[in-house]
């Protein structure tokens, strides 16, 4: 009797300890999340508040302003900056839509059919992809300069979509992982009953490929918008051009530039972030999806 | 080293086996890379037995076949039309006159030119009508080169084309030999929806991959072997030409004209793969603990938390990137506060201070980079723990295993398992991270090892920036740009064929369907 009391008290001490060790590692666990949530949100909240603040143009050692208002908002207006979003939105627009029928007809073709050239083909532009992108960019903005679609002649908008989008079936990889996982016997199915190949993608695969078809498009419309080195080049550091990475980093060259343009650098930042970010937060789901999906998948 | 066979394997003791798998690992990497030379070798001997097939097949086609088949080695498509396949030929026909066409009017121009890159430069010319001199342009050999590669992407093409209205030949007759009828236009047409859809949904990408990406690449790597720079730009001030090896020779010389190339290239290179190291592998095991952290069974919230790591993926990086940048300046906001504490009298200097090679701002733009990669890591390394099996932590519990034990003999191997690729198509990336480095840095501090090559070279330089700033600054060097870029392609190639050697094979694609 005894013994067994002993026993059961023994097991609920440990229990208890157990209880008591796992509500430290979960306080230690709640304590580093939050000093992470602290350090990951700080610049978003400061790059906000110094929007708004009107004292002073350059950089201060205090966050929060001592004159607030929306005149650096009301800036951006005499500008280049509208130019420049003008710019970078019609890029990612057309790049949205034109990079995601590229990549899903390379994805779509390199999962489903097996014809001869196609581990050849893999393998080519994996090694392909090996080269610095930016070499091939040396070449490609003199001969958009030829074409007369550069910086040079105030717009590199048309040359910009043509980069971006002609050699985007190289990154078929993730679209690609998702299509493998959707079954073949739903094709075959499909064929038996008199569908041709064309029928089988656009009435079979399609309807199924919702996730990963808004994956490609998100990230097709984010890319743009970040895009610093592409932009730069075919720009030409002309400001009719410019994209608003290249634009916005332009007003941080140098110190006095920096120390004029600052908080209007800081009110473009947000001008440019809000609606990006809330549409990235908005279809949150399916960019999970697809990264995952893609890395495991390779 | 010593085998030992499977039972005596199992009589080892736990350190011995240990042991005993390293030293067969480390032991069977000369094998596997002298395999790795052999399959490259192996590949090379492929292509030349497979153009040797090719060229008897012709033959023999030509000897075997009846009038049709052998016109239609000069006249392509004639085969075709005469056996009532009008569409295909007329194809065929048209492909061959605007070839022939082509290299009338402008391919052979181009190719004549493209071994000297141009013969007559810009030059000073005297107009009887105007009665002064004025500057003429002679040769452009940047058209030359471009034109010229053209050209033979061109010749190329007509070579496979004119191989296949052969082989259309070939084919033909045995059907028509066995009895069959041939396919019609409207059969063909058909099958780009059908059989040969996949032709169809490739030729966009493909052209544009081909036009975009392969042409430049090439286009680069030619650069490589001229002296193409901002003082030879080709028309307006001279032309550039051929140089053989004479940039390699340069890039790997201590002294060319006060500058050391060999030392410059072999610091950005040694810190070009210390980063990559440290930026894939502190954002791979870091990402992994804050998912697991997250995930932990008794924490709440986990959806806020993770949507706050997100908001660094969903806002651009080059805001945050340059937000960042002018935080740690020395004007920036991160001292204004720490001198406003009494912390520090002096500003620190985060982006200048040259002391150990620049240590301060390497080790600070790895710390960034943790900033901008854990949550991109977090998402991924999410999704995969969520697929571990959970009887196997139950199984292992029941066996009293500790939390360590768990993760260092369940979570982080079937991590390393499935994210294999993943680790080595991020560390080659990191290695090209043009974004991370150029937005915070810009390559500074200043490195006095490099003063004089092309483009100011700094501590936090990659190779990637360095051949940006090669091609963009005052002095252009874009013959000096390509050689970089070619020795980037030779170390990812080299590392990416190493890996995937000797690293077990990880996946097989036909696994997942």
């Amino acid at each position: 009797m005894s013994n067994t009391n002993t026993a059961a008290i023994e097991r609920n001490k440990r229990h208890m300890g157990l209880k008591a060790s796992a509500r430290i590692s979960n306080t230690i666990i709640y304590v580093l999340l939050i000093v992470m949530s602290i350090i990951w949100i700080i610049p978003f909240i400061c790059i906000v508040l110094q929007s708004f603040r009107m004292e002073s143009t350059g950089r201060v050692g205090y966050v929060i302003p001592q004159v607030w208002g929306i005149g650096n908002y009301k800036a951006l207006f005499s500008t280049n900056f509208p130019r420049w979003y003008l710019n970078t939105f019609i890029i990612a627009l057309v790049v949205a839509v034109a990079q995601t029928i590229i990549v899903l007809c390379m994805s779509y073709t390199l999962s489903r059919f097996r014809f001869k050239l196609r581990k050849g083909l893999m393998q080519f532009m994996l090694i392909l992809g090996m080269f610095p992108g930016i070499l091939a960019m040396i070449i490609l903005y003199r001969v958009l300069d030829d074409l007369h679609l550069s910086g040079q002649y105030g717009h590199a908008v048309p040359g910009l979509i043509l980069v971006y989008v002609a050699s985007s079936g190289m990154g078929y990889y993730v679209s690609k992982g998702f299509f493998d996982t959707i079954p073949k016997s739903l094709d075959e199915a499909a064929r038996v009953d008199g569908a041709n190949r064309a029928q089988v993608l656009w009435k079979i695969i399609l309807p199924l490929s919702k996730p990963i078809v808004i994956y490609t498009i998100l990230t097709a419309f984010m890319g743009p918008w970040g895009d610093f080195v592409f932009a730069r080049y075919v720009s030409q550091l002309k400001p009719l051009g410019m994209n608003v990475a290249v634009g916005l980093q332009s007003w941080l060259a140098t110190d006095t530039m920096t120390h004029n343009n600052y908080t209007l650098f800081c009110a473009g930042g947000v001008v440019v972030a809000l609606p990006v970010a809330i549409l990235f937060m908005c279809l949150q789901r399916y960019y999970v999806e697809g990264v995952t999906g893609g890395a495991v998948k390779g | 080293m010593k085998r030992y066979s499977d039972l005596e394997y199992l009589r080892l003791s736990k350190g011995q086996k240990f042991l005993y798998k390293l030293t067969s690992f480390f032991a069977a990497i000369p094998r596997k890379l002298w395999n790795l030379v052999l399959s490259i070798g192996r590949f090379f001997k492929n292509i030349g037995v497979g153009i040797a097939r090719e060229i008897s097949d012709l033959v023999q086609t030509f000897k075997d076949g009846d009038w049709k088949t052998r016109t239609s080695y000069l006249v392509m498509g004639f085969g075709s039309i005469a056996r009532g396949q009008v569409l295909r030929g007329l194809l065929f026909l048209l492909f061959e006159l605007v070839f022939i066409f082509y290299m009338i009017f402008a391919g052979g121009h181009w190719l004549s030119l493209l071994p000297s890159l141009g013969k007559i430069g810009p030059h000073t010319e005297y107009s009887e009508v105007l009665d002064t001199y004025s500057t003429v342009l002679g040769d452009n050999s940047f058209k030359i080169l471009l034109y010229g590669v053209l050209t033979m992407f061109f010749i190329i093409a007509f070579l496979y084309t004119w191989r296949a209205n052969i082989k259309q030949n070939k084919i033909s007759e045995e059907i028509l030999r066995s009895g069959k009828p041939l396919k019609s236009g409207k059969d063909d047409l058909r099958s780009l929806v059908d059989d040969n859809f996949h032709k169809t949904l490739l030729a966009l990408p493909l052209t544009g991959i081909l036009v975009f990406t392969v042409m430049p690449i090439v286009f680069m790597v030619l650069v490589a072997f001229t002296n193409y720079d901002g003082q030879h730009n080709g028309y307006s001030n001279a032309l550039f030409t051929w140089v053989g090896l004479e940039n390699f020779r340069t890039m790997f010389s201590w002294n060319v004209g006060g500058v050391n190339y060999a030392a410059t290239f072999g610091e950005i290179l040694t810190w070009t793969l210390i980063w990559a190291f440290f930026a894939t592998f502190t954002n791979y095991f870091l990402g992994i603990f804050v998912a697991m952290m997250i995930n932990k069974k008794g924490i709440h919230l986990k959806k806020m938390w993770r949507t706050i790591l997100i908001l660094t993926i969903a806002i651009p990086q080059f805001i945050s990137l340059l937000y960042v940048s002018k935080m740690f300046d020395k004007n920036g906001i991160v001292n204004g506060l720490l001198m406003d504490l009494g912390w520090i009298d002096q500003a620190i200097d985060f982006w200048g201070s040259t002391a150990h090679s620049g240590l301060l701002a390497r080790v600070m733009v790895i710390l960034i980079n943790i900033w901008i990669g854990i949550p991109y890591l977090m998402l991924i390394a999410t999704g995969i723990l969520m697929n571990i099996p959970a009887d196997l932590y139950e199984s292992s519990r029941i066996d009293g295993a500790s939390g360590w034990k768990q993760f260092t003999k369940i979570t982080l191997p079937y991590m390393l398992f499935i994210t294999g690729p993943y680790l080595l198509t991020s560390f080659t990336s990191n290695m090209n991270n043009f974004n991370v480095i150029f937005l915070l840095t810009g390559g500074r501090p200043t490195n006095p090892v490099a003063s004089g090559a092309a483009g100011s070279v700094g501590f936090t330089d990659l190779l990637i920036t360095w051949l940006f700033k090669i091609t963009t600054g005052s002095d252009t060097k874009y013959y000096l740009a390509s050689v970089v870029g070619i020795l980037v392609f030779l170390v990812v190639a080299i590392i990416s064929l190493v890996v995937y050697n000797v690293l077990p094979s990880v996946k097989n694609e036909e696994d997942f369907q």
